[in-house]
């Protein structure tokens, strides 16, 4: 401690001069984003498997569960399942997988900013990794509940066709709105906490507005498919249907909304949700750390 | 260490070895205020309720107007009390709060942390935790896991390194921050008082780290009340005070601006002055000095204790009594001394000073002690300021004693009886 120090030529000599601009979104680089929100999302996948005993099971068994409640109720009480649609449990089951990627992700994304407060106060940390992580482990989840989804519909019959490769697109676009939903939802609660609280009843609400528990050609009324078709969600899991259960009578989301026109409504509340959800997050971060 | 820093000579060479280099840090004209509503509206409902109700703000002006340059390869202290505005300008140095206005300019890398530990996950590993950590700072993951090991070494904490961190006591989760933050290898690193953690060995460690850091020419802001830390490792220091620049300059200078601050008149009640006041007499200041006259908070071992008290009589006394006794972190007493003032020394009349001062052979063990100071007069004056001066004495003898006087000792191997 007493060793003589001299001072030596400094270790960052030459180093230009950088303007510092505050907190932001992405905040230091696209690198360490990425970095960070992979890393936080893997960790995080990984203590949700391996700190429990029964580890990933419990992922699966709520939406197991759930699948086993509502084919119960809806093919034996209300008998609408199995009469008017052919493969009515995997389609049940599909669904109810990928409503639960939604409703875990935005839920957890609520209150993450939140929760992460150490992190936002007292580092520099790019504001946006927190909610994406959410969203990112419910995906690497959904990723894992797929593979049990998909061998359930090859066992239940269903033939492999081409048109499963579009899947891809309506999980893209699925992620999507689960990650611009999260990022308004995670920042707006730092203001306004009444956000959980009717978020909580809103993503209950959008369970049964989506066609999940109930084919999309259960109306007796086309105005009610129409009016179903709003809700981007809904357009979604009609595609999805289509694309992998191939029923002959199943309407595609085109059908469904009575034409192109009929989508606009999905599409401009798509984008809408993108937009605003991107411009509140990008206004909000930098006052974060503030408002907590 | 502290002879070589302390004085105000090498200082100032040391000084000028760190101006001239280029600056690493600018700051101009920096503004941040706070607005803190009087009544918060915090629920939705509020807010529909009464959308146009006019919402009152307090500003809070935490800083005003702070420029300065801090050069490459320096040292540099930030003091002031609380709420100084040294935090708020921590977090805008580090990107945690954007200015209102003006400018801050950071060559090379900043270690974006301002608190040890921050971005732990409780429920991962060590292992884990370091690159997590690291990746923070800006390093890749790959160029983190290489130095897992390096950093699990430095904080000695081997046999640990696959535990849950939740598992962890906080002084080995203070090492392991520590060592993730020297492995991290920022140009530009910000520490908020972290000076007093772990043990007295692993404080030994972090001193090393300093000094290592340093030599090394990187550039370290230390944010802290502790005076005797900024003395001991800071070229330059700053002194903020209400957002403000109150001084700039050499550690000791500062450090004298800053007890001056705290001594003031005004402080808030945790002053000298207004606790060494009674009717009759007022103690302005108590001191412990080095060999030039200048204040100091920090001794080597064995170094002499000296101790200057200067207080103004308000009234006429016939005769004081001054006296002084040090004790223990733990607050046990180990010396007390003191002497009478009587009029031989000097009239004793309202408006004269009486400056008392002690020397006294250094025994203490090395740790934090207190000065406690008491004035008395025969006609009822009666001054005791516990705590006066607080003050460390460092070294690398460790001792379980509580002093450590000066001793000699010999061994000797003889013949026994039976060889």
């Amino acid at each position: 401690m007493i060793a003589p120090e001299e001072t030596a030529a400094p270790a960052n000599a030459g180093a230009p001069l950088q303007e510092v601009r505050g907190p932001s979104a992405l905040g230091g680089g696209m690198r360490r984003f990425l970095d960070l929100l992979w890393l936080m999302s893997v960790t995080e996948f990984k203590r949700a498997y391996f700190g429990t005993v029964l580890g990933y099971l419990w992922s699966l068994i709520r939406p197991l569960m759930l699948f086993g409640v509502l084919l119960f109720v809806f093919t034996k009480v209300f008998k609408i399942g199995s009469e008017t649609v052919e493969h009515y449990p995997v389609m049940l089951l599909l669904g109810i997988v990928l409503y639960t990627f939604f409703q875990e992700a935005t839920s957890n994304a609520v209150n993450s900013v939140v929760t992460q407060e150490g992190v936002v106060r007292k580092t520099q940390f790019p504001r946006l990794v927190i909610p994406l992580a959410t969203v990112v482990t419910g995906a690497l989840n959904l990723c894992l509940n797929l593979v049990v989804v998909f061998a359930f519909i090859v066992a239940f019959g269903v033939a492999v066709t081409w048109s499963w490769l579009l899947f891809p697109i309506a999980l893209l676009l699925l992620f999507v709105l689960t990650a611009v939903v999260s990022m308004a939802l995670s920042v707006l609660y730092v203001r306004f906490r009444d956000v959980a609280i009717i978020w909580a009843v809103v993503s209950q609400v959008l369970l049964y507005l989506s066609p999940i528990l109930y084919p999309v050609d259960a109306f007796p009324e086309e105005t009610y498919e129409r009016l179903l078709m709003v809700n981007p969600l809904a357009v979604i899991f009609t595609e999805v249907r289509v694309w992998i259960l191939h029923e002959p009578g199943a309407p595609t989301a085109l059908d469904a909304a009575g034409g192109w026109l009929g989508l606009l409504p999905a599409a401009a509340i798509f984008f809408g949700s993108c937009i605003y959800g991107i411009w509140v997050f990008k206004r909000e971060a930098p006052r974060i750390a503030e408002a907590l | 260490m502290a002879t070589e820093e302390t004085t105000l000579e090498p200082s100032s060479v040391k000084l000028d070895a760190a101006t001239s280099s280029p600056p690493a840090i600018v700051v101009e004209d920096l503004h941040k205020t706070f607005r803190i509503p009087t009544e918060r509206v915090d629920s939705l409902k509020e807010r529909a309720v009464h959308p146009f109700a006019s919402r009152e703000y307090r500003e809070l002006h935490a800083l005003d107007g702070v420029s300065f340059e801090i050069h490459q390869g320096e040292f540099f202290g930030i003091v002031g009390r609380n709420g100084s505005g040294k935090s708020t300008l921590l977090k805008l140095l580090a990107s945690i709060y954007r200015a209102d206005s003006g400018r801050i300019r950071i060559a090379g890398r900043l270690a974006p942390f301002i608190e040890l530990g921050v971005g732990f996950n409780h429920e991962l590993t060590a292992r884990e935790n370091i690159v997590l950590n690291g990746v923070m700072m800006g390093l890749t993951p790959g160029d983190m896991r290489r130095r897992v090991d390096p950093v699990i070494d430095f904080a000695e904490l081997r046999e640990f390194a696959d535990l849950k961190l939740k598992n962890y006591s906080s002084g080995m989760l203070v090492r392991l921050a520590f060592a993730v933050m020297m492995e991290a290898d920022a140009d530009v690193l910000l520490i908020d008082e972290v000076l007093a953690v772990g043990d007295a060995s692993f404080q030994q460690k972090c001193a090393d780290a300093f000094h290592q850091m340093k030599a090394e020419g990187k550039t370290i802001i230390l944010v802290t009340h502790e005076m005797a830390a900024v003395e001991a490792y800071c070229h330059r220091a700053m002194l903020l005070h209400e957002g403000r620049i109150q001084h700039i300059g050499v550690p000791a200078e500062t450090g004298r601006e800053y007890l001056k601050l705290n001594f003031a008149r005004d402080g808030e009640g945790a002053s000298l002055g207004s606790r060494g006041e009674a009717e009759g007499a007022r103690l302005l200041s108590c001191t412990l000095e080095g060999g030039e006259g200048e204040e100091l908070s920090t001794l080597e071992l064995g170094e002499p204790i000296r101790l200057r008290v200067e207080l103004e009589l308000l009234q006429d006394v016939p005769g004081l009594h001054v006296g002084f006794v040090i004790a223990n972190a733990d607050g046990l007493g180990l010396v007390e001394f003191g002497t009478p003032v009587t009029p031989e020394d000097g009239e004793l009349v309202a408006g004269k000073r009486v400056v008392v001062s002690a020397d006294v052979d250094n025994s203490l063990a090395i740790g934090r002690h207190y000065v406690h100071c008491g004035v008395q007069s025969a006609n009822g004056i009666s001054i005791y300021v516990a705590n006066a001066i607080s003050f460390v004495i460092f070294g690398a003898q460790q001792t379980r004693g509580i002093i450590s006087p000066r001793h000699e000792i010999e061994a000797e191997v003889v013949d026994g009886a039976s060889g």
